[in-house]
């Protein structure tokens, strides 16, 4: 990372280049250490851990205990909780991408009656997210049947008003010529829209989709009301399950080991796509 | 091979009509210029020929077939924008292609047809460069490359050279010249630029407020401006315009050369500024005051101001000697040369 500061920046030397290392080395620590850990406690055995002082360097259960999280788990094995939020977390991220894309290319390319009407509609949406609508949308889902199962977790959340305006604005940028002149070469409006907008939009896309991604994968609320069936259950709300009702002892070296293991799908998403994303953030092509 | 016609074309948005009936007649292989001043409607007209724009009331004819409810790509026309509208994701092969593809043309056919039209403007090197990796010629290029390979009945230039620098515009205008003669096709310029549309024009449509003020060939247009606007809106420096009354002097004069001109003393006369020439106080037919002179080496512009309060520009050849400024000059002109309105 280091090597790609821009000479434009304001360099400092000496004393002032230490102070400010130091005070982000300082920084970074303090967000790291929770998650240190919670890797150190997934590699010890329960007695261990509840026996102060807790040991503050890594054991030698890492195995044991991952693979007890991963095949067997508490209430259902967590390879199955992770499969279950990554089909929910694509699921909502393709979803809202295909969705908001045509919305936005009908409501800035298609002139309909109440085509504004629609549009702030959708704005409105923004008002109500999942939390203030969770009671009338768990009635819609269960009268439709999709309690434990994927549609369930996905249809209800796979609308989004913030995706279909990014790309409103971004389709405002695009000269009006290029779809006359997309129209004079004779292209349809959908072969113009998968030809022309959509490689275009591919940066954008990019960086909705680790926003959306990491979005659907931290869901907490919804799948919590909407699976009872623990095989359908997500990893986010999985690792709130684990822990029992009552006085019953919790397992923490399972629980730290499933938390740690939830951390990496959208940590190695952020991280395969981190050019694309911040590409899409600062990058017009015209 | 084809012709286009216009028969009464209006163009309204809303309640403001924008375009007040045109008509037009463009023969086969004919390079039309559209010329006028922003916001006169030409572009408009361009687009309803294109089928970009709906028209309103009127009759749009290209080679015969009435086209007013066809689709851009129904039409057999091309188009090249001022901005290039090039797709900024594909390459310039493919930008060229797109239209063929869509078309459905066999891949061999399309490879030659591109490649034959790079090779027209200079492009084969640059096949495979996206456009944001090209200079503003070459993107300009691009655009007129995709109009070619398509062989429309009509080419459609829509200010093509504004988005170019002053010395690459000239040029351009040269190679566009070139190509359409070349390829002999039928084609329709809108500018704003009255020296592109002298330079390039086999014939031109002066347009006004949503009017065709004059249409015809440009030296025609520039020796005799049917109305006030064309006169002074077709060549630089302007053409000046007097009263009678200014020219009482050289009222007589006049008369016995121009006897048609002799009458409404409210007429607006027309001099073009090359008409007019210092001469010595006794041939003087018009008197006026020096302002200022502007030394552009090939030719020098005096300005000058009548006792009217009217100003009169002359263009003279070279680095001419004329009076310094505040003192008396002395005009004459051919009163064959002048318009009146």
């Amino acid at each position: 990372m280091a090597s790609n500061t821009k000479s434009g920046m304001v360099e400092r030397s000496g004393k002032a280049a230490w102070l400010t290392h130091l005070g982000m080395v300082i920084g970074i620590a303090i967000v790291c250490f929770p998650i240190y850990l919670a890797f150190v406690a997934s590699t010890w055995q329960q007695q261990d851990l509840i026996r102060p002082p807790m040991p503050l360097l890594p054991g030698g259960y890492f195995v044991e205990n991952y693979s007890r999280a991963l095949l067997s788990g508490i209430n259902a094995p967590v390879w199955r909780m992770l499969f279950n939020s990554m089909v929910m977390a694509l699921g909502i991220a393709f979803g809202k991408i295909v969705i908001s894309l045509l919305s936005a290319f009908a409501i800035v390319y298609f002139r309909f009656p109440f085509r504004n009407v629609f549009f702030w509609l959708i704005f409105l949406t923004l008002m109500l997210p999942v939390e203030v609508r969770i009671v009338p949308t768990y009635e819609v889902a269960a009268n439709f049947g999709m309690l434990n199962s994927y549609s369930g977790l996905i249809l209800p959340l796979i609308a989004s008003a913030t995706a279909t305006f990014l790309f409103r604005q971004f389709y405002m940028t695009v000269p009006d010529e290029l779809a006359e002149a997309a129209r004079v070469d004779g292209a349809k409006p959908m072969r113009f829209f998968i030809d022309i907008l959509l490689p275009m939009s591919r940066t954008n896309i990019a960086a909705l989709f680790v926003i959306l991604f990491i979005y659907g994968w931290n869901q907490y609320l919804w799948p919590l009301l909407i699976t009872t069936d623990p095989q359908m259950n997500t990893i986010v709300m999985g690792i709130k399950q684990m822990f029992p009702s009552g006085d019953d002892w919790v397992d923490w070296p399972v629980v730290m080991a499933t938390a740690i293991l939830a951390m990496l799908p959208p940590v190695a998403v952020v991280v395969f796509m981190q050019n694309l994303f911040i590409k899409g953030l600062v990058e017009t092509e015209k | 091979m084809s012709t286009i016609s216009l028969k009464s074309v209006r163009k309204s948005y809303g309640n403001t009509e924008v375009i007040h009936g045109v008509d037009m007649e463009v023969n086969d292989g004919e390079f039309i210029v559209i010329v006028g001043p922003s916001g006169c409607g030409k572009s408009t007209l361009l687009r309803m020929v294109a089928g970009l724009e709906t028209v309103t009331d009127g009759e749009i004819h290209i080679d015969g077939q009435r086209v007013n409810d066809l689709e851009p790509m129904d039409r057999n026309i091309a188009m090249v924008f001022q901005n290039y509208a090039l797709y900024p994701h594909m390459s310039v092969f493919d930008n060229m292609a797109y239209g063929l593809k869509i078309a459905g043309r066999p891949k061999p056919e399309i490879a030659e047809r591109v490649q034959s039209a790079a090779k027209l403007l200079q492009l084969e090197d640059y096949l495979d460069r996206k456009p944001r990796q090209l200079s503003g010629g070459q993107r300009q290029r691009v655009a007129m490359g995709r109009a070619i390979v398509r062989k429309p009945a009509v080419f459609l230039f829509d200010e093509p050279l504004s988005n170019l620098d002053a010395k690459l515009r000239v040029q351009m205008r040269l190679e566009i010249k070139a190509l359409q003669r070349e390829l002999g096709i039928t084609s329709l310029y809108v500018t704003h630029d009255q020296v592109e549309a002298m330079t390039l024009a086999d014939r031109m449509i002066v347009m006004h407020d949503g009017v065709a003020e004059q249409i015809g060939a440009p030296m025609e247009v520039y020796e005799h401006p049917k109305t006030r606007f064309v006169g002074g809106f077709i060549g630089s420096p302007p053409m000046n315009f007097l009263s009678r009354r200014s020219l009482v002097d050289a009222g007589k004069l006049l008369a016995a050369k121009r006897p048609e001109l002799d009458g409404d003393e409210d007429a607006a006369l027309g001099l073009r500024p090359e008409h007019l020439s210092l001469t010595t106080p006794s041939k003087a037919m018009i008197k006026a005051t020096m302002q200022y002179v502007e030394p552009l080496g090939a030719e020098t512009l005096v300005h000058t101001r009548l006792a009217t309060g009217e100003s009169l520009t002359l263009r003279l050849e070279g680095a001419a000697k004329v009076p310094d400024p505040g003192s008396e000059c002395n005009v004459s002109f051919d009163p064959a040369h002048v318009s009146v309105f």
